[in-house]
């Protein structure tokens, strides 16, 4: 029997390889953008385990609008990121370094 | 019911239609011809909610079962956020014209931002905490890399949008547990499910997790990272809006959090909020002594400034948050004198950031000179200047409420700081002649540095009336 508390492992799990793949990660920016949606997604799948384990919606809610700010955020993201790309022309991580920081 | 819904929120709902209506027009009417139009319709219409906010009727309503509250503590923090936005908007329009930026979205993406902050302080309910913070964020990543074409701005986008885009993930995953382990996202239910000091595990790392988004948001150090990347990357008008209206917000919302819906447990965030007060407070005033660039040395300042107005938090009284409503107040107004100062920090039509550059401005432009060094003296907090009642109050709070090693910390680390500030004035009055700075100072910068300076000098005689407003609006966000 798959309990709650399975869902929030992995749950778990994710959000930290996340948070590692935005730190650990040298190559580009775009897989920090990915990282940054699998954080997102791992607390999406925290909200939907917990409205089906308490039987409240407003968890599945929450997902919802979740969904809707993270596809908002990686436009902006992009947005910047092709920006960023036309004036310094790469997108490796260590080569954001203009100002130190 | 739907009708007293809208009435509740209407100010929030003007600016979002004004917002949308204006971007129409310009999209349709002209493009950037309309710019100077928009900028200051915009700012009218800042205004004219500030005011409607600072005269509506007093009292507590809410409105979309509870995720929504107009209290006079969020007409408080909308009240001081309104008139910042609108003075840094107004101000910042000489400097976006010389550097070919004057474009009609910055004035629409400002409104937004503002209204993303609005919903922040007046969020009570999880779901409406997070679209309010990424309406403001998503608002401010997009004027912050708002000069396309120079590699710092857009550097400073992308950083400011990566650890934005962290914090909120952390934030988001704390609001997850707050909401499984309570059951509610509302903020009064989350309040009825806490007994006691004790929280259970899940809560506690839920507000942990919620404690270390808003510390990035309000740019408290261990979070601090982004802050003097962002203030030095971001075209000068930016930096000026970054230093004041979301400051108050993310203040705002930290307090509505903390005492909203965790009320009942004020130990355990006590020791979150002390931590990342002091360690805000000594990194603040240490890492600003080796820089040279005006705008990381205002990041750096609004670090410690951000240190100071969280001691008055962690102090978990009413006292408390009146003296935190108090010095976001009396920051915003330092800083759009300092910023109305900065914007016209330029030689020969290039922009100058270096401090060094202020040798000897006391003999070119005496009055200037005394008029930044007394901003400086009152960021300092160096009485009878306003930004010493601003400090005195945080730490008066902090020793009332029995934290007094933490008034002790904030002492030390004020003295520090003052160290950088005074080195400002000793440049401008003692240093090494420069070139002299451009003269030129457009009116309307004349009036906000003059003003602010003004304000700090004769402000001590009552602070203009604000503790008794600000104490209204703590008794009404802890009643």
């Amino acid at each position: 029997m798959i309990s709650v508390e399975h869902y929030l492992a992995v749950a778990a799990v994710l959000f930290v390889i996340g948070i590692f793949g935005i730190f650990l990660n040298r190559k580009n920016v775009i897989v920090i953008l990915m990282s940054i949606e699998l954080m997102l997604l791992a607390v999406n799948i925290n909200f939907v385990a917990f409205s089906t384990h308490l039987g409240d919606l407003t968890g599945q809610v929450f997902t919802l609008f979740v969904l809707t700010v993270a596809a908002a955020e990686a436009a902006i993201g992009l947005a910047i990121l092709v920006c960023f790309f036309r004036v310094r022309g790469t997108i490796a991580v260590e080569d954001i370094n203009v100002m130190k920081g | 019911m739907i009708s007293t819904d809208i009435n509740t929120a209407l100010p929030e709902i003007i600016l979002a239609v004004y917002a949308m209506a204006a971007l129409m027009l310009a999209v349709y009417g002209g493009k950037d011809r309309l710019s100077g139009f928009i900028f200051w319709a915009t700012a009218g219409v800042m205004v004219i909610l500030g005011l409607m906010m600072a005269f509506a009727p007093a009292g507590t309503t809410s409105a979309f079962n509870g995720s929504f509250i107009n209290d006079e503590f969020a007409r408080y923090t909308k009240v001081v956020m309104l008139f910042g936005s609108a003075a840094m908007l107004l101000l910042s329009q000489d400097y976006l014209i010389k550097n070919k930026l004057f474009k009609f979205e910055f004035p629409i993406l400002i409104a937004l931002a503002t209204l993303g902050m609005m919903l922040m302080v007046s969020a009570g309910d999880l779901m409406a905490l997070y679209m309010g913070l990424e309406l403001q964020s998503l608002a401010l990543y997009v004027v912050a890399s708002f000069r396309r074409d120079s590699i710092r701005s857009t550097e400073a986008g992308l950083k400011y949008f990566v650890l934005g885009a962290l914090s909120s993930g952390l934030l988001l995953y704390g609001a997850s547990l707050v909401y499984g382990f309570s059951g509610t996202t509302n903020f009064a239910g989350i309040a009825e499910t806490i007994h006691g000091d004790n929280l259970d595990m899940g809560m506690l790392f839920g507000l942990v997790f919620l404690c270390v988004g808003m510390g990035f948001k309000i740019s408290a150090a261990p979070f601090h990272m982004w802050t003097p990347d962002v203030y030095e990357g971001s075209p000068t008008p930016v930096t000026g809006f970054f230093a004041t209206a979301p400051k108050v917000a993310a203040a705002g919302l930290f307090a509505r959090v903390v005492h909203d819906a965790f009320g009942g447990a004020v130990t355990d965030w006590q020791q979150i909020v002390a931590f990342l007060a002091v360690v805000s407070m000594f990194l603040g005033s240490i890492a600003a002594i080796g820089q040279t660039n005006i705008k990381r040395l205002m990041a750096y300042s609004s670090i410690a400034h951000m240190g100071f107005a969280l001691v008055g938090l962690a102090a978990g009284t009413e006292q408390g948050v009146q003296a935190l409503l108090i010095y976001m107040a009396i920051y915003v107004t330092m800083n759009v004198g300092v910023f109305a100062f900065i914007l016209n920090m330029e030689r020969e039509g290039q922009p100058v950031t270096t401090i060094t550059e202020l040798g000897m401005y006391s003999r070119a432009q005496p009055l200037r000179a005394a008029a930044l060094a007394a901003l400086m003296f009152s960021l300092a907090g160096i009485p009878p200047l306003v930004g010493f009642f601003g400090k005195l109050f945080v730490l008066q709070a902090a020793v009332d409420a029995g934290i007094a090693w933490l008034a002790l910390a904030g002492v030390v680390a004020s003295v520090i700081g003052a160290f950088y500030y005074l080195r400002i004035i000793y440049y401008m009055y003692f240093g090494d002649e420069a070139d002299a700075l451009s003269v030129r100072m457009p009116m309307l910068h004349k009036v906000a540095f003059y003003g602010a300076a003004l304000i700090m000098l004769v402000g001590a005689i009552n602070l203009f009336g604000v503790p008794p407003i600000a104490a209204d609006a703590a008794a009404s966000l802890l009643k």
